[in-house]
């Protein structure tokens, strides 16, 4: 069990040796001539204007919230299927039909509210 | 895989004849062989973005009725090298205001999670044994796993920027790949409720003995949209038109990677086409019958069945990528408001529908 991850493990490292010995070549390789305006961030040609850390919209936060909710439905449901075949199969599956009907009912009332919209309508603009 | 190994070591000593050599540790033994066999994957996968950068542009012009790369090497065959060779010598540009350390570190966390999916793909079967990097027990949820990799970069690099288009498109880019994944998910929650198992060579394994026992056909036409669901949203995971909006040239320059040059970039460039390979290699595993052959017999004798099967496996997964290439010049791009729309309202409940008919289905029979 851990030896197969152990293999894992090493072929990652493989991949990242792969990576560093090739950027240590092009680091070699390559020119360097460093100026400020090449330095300097790209904005179309123009010069940067103000900080690019800025707020963003909050519709990221909620969309990551949904998701979470569903990961850890998914989750619960894996090992679920895995031995679904085993069970007796009809209890099996009600129970879990009563779990993800809670979880669709959740994503009705998300669908309703209008957060799953990327252009939230608010009500006075229907 | 211990087999495998143990088998190795005494080839080895037979005919070198080194006696010496046994008394080295089977952990080094293993290390060792785990360098060759991953460099292997590690050299075709890395030959294969080279060789799909170029076969991507072929299909594009051929699409719209151009030649293509026709200048380096016959066809333009060795444009990709030509093209490495440019990346390779080119100036490595850090913007003055970056994070340095996110920003170096960006590519090694996307590539790292990229190669680890191919740890767990079966390729094809040694003598009932899997020939794969390792044999997960919970293959498919690890692959899941090492997807959210592909996320945590594009935020890294889209962050440490300090660029707006890669901060836009960093976050859109995040917000598009989980909520893709959750179709993905449902998806191979149905295909784990048919075979019973999340370990990858098992599922290959039930599908053998002609096609109509590949996943794809059992419980028509269920499996049939559970792989449309899987393939669509696999296809929005790894970024392609039509669902490029991270990188949309036209609203958001290169997206995350604006600021990225040189080797850099080609690491970016390269995982795009790395991550496309391993999705259609799952595809493969899961839906298409893996190393089994279309036709109900086999074409070569017996000890070449082994190359058959990898033949197989190979020309259903380049097929898969042929397709991807194909729908990126069909299609036009979707904007950011349908693409989540899709996702949430159309994805997901179509993936949940199939996975009640189907344990419906399972519990009548």
């Amino acid at each position: 069990m851990l030896f197969d991850f152990a293999s894992v493990l090493v072929f990652i490292i493989l991949g990242l040796l792969f990576i560093f010995f090739v950027l240590l070549f092009s680091w070699v390789v390559s020119p360097r001539n460093p100026d400020k305006d090449k330095a300097s961030t790209y904005e179309c040609g123009e010069r940067p204007l103000g900080p690019a850390w800025m707020k963003f919209n909050i519709r990221f936060y909620v969309i990551a919230l949904i998701f979470i909710i569903f990961d850890v439905e998914i989750l619960l449901l894996f090992p679920w299927a895995v031995v679904f075949q085993k069970l007796p199969k009809g209890v099996a599956l009600v129970e879990v039909l009563i779990f993800i009907g809670l979880l669709l009912v959740g994503l009705a009332y998300l669908w309703n509210k209008g957060d799953l919209e990327w252009v939230k309508t608010v009500d006075k603009d229907k | 895989m211990q087999e495998l190994i143990i088998w190795i070591q005494k080839f080895v000593i037979e005919t070198t004849g080194w006696g010496f050599l046994k008394t080295l540790p089977i952990e080094l033994w293993y290390i060792l062989f785990m360098f060759v066999f991953g460099g292997v994957v590690l050299g075709v996968v890395m030959f294969f973005a080279g060789v799909a950068s170029y076969a991507e542009r072929k299909v594009a012009g051929h699409i719209q009725s151009r030649m293509g790369p026709m200048r380096v090497g016959p066809h333009g065959l060795l444009q990709f090298m030509a093209d490495g060779i440019k990346l390779v010598m080119k100036e490595d540009l850090i913007p003055a205001k970056a994070d340095r350390f996110l920003f170096k570190a960006a590519p090694y966390v996307l590539f790292a999670g990229t190669l680890a999916l191919f740890a767990a793909i079966p390729y094809n079967q040694l003598f009932g044994k899997p020939l794969a990097i390792t044999n997960l027990n919970i293959g498919l949820l690890y692959v899941l796993a090492m997807s959210g990799f592909v996320v945590v970069s594009i935020l890294m690099a889209g962050w440490a920027s300090s660029n707006k288009w890669s901060l836009l498109g960093g976050m859109r880019s995040a917000a598009q790949i989980i909520s893709y994944e959750v179709p993905v998910a449902v998806s191979f929650l149905a295909i784990i409720m048919i075979a019973g198992t999340m370990n990858m060579f098992d599922i290959v394994s039930m599908q053998e003995g002609g096609i109509w026992n590949w996943l794809i056909f059992r419980y028509p036409p269920f499996t049939c949209f559970v792989f449309l669901v899987y393939y669509v949203a696999a296809m929005a995971e790894v970024n392609r038109t039509p669902f490029d909006i991270p990188e949309a040239e036209s609203e958001l320059v290169a997206g995350f990677h604006t600021e990225y040059s040189g080797m850099r970039f080609a690491f970016f460039f390269m995982s795009e086409y790395a991550n496309m390979l391993a999705v259609s290699a799952i595809a493969t595993v899961l839906f298409w019958g893996g190393w089994h052959s279309v036709l109900p017999f086999s074409i070569l004798p017996e000890p070449w069945v082994v190359l058959e099967g990898m033949g197989w496996f190979a020309g259903k997964t380049l097929f898969s990528v042929f397709l991807m290439m194909w729908l990126r010049w069909t299609l036009p791009r979707y904007r950011v408001d349908q693409l989540m729309k899709l996702c949430w309202k159309v994805l997901l409940p179509i993936a949940f529908a199939n996975v009640i008919a189907i344990g419906i289905w399972i519990a009548l029979t």
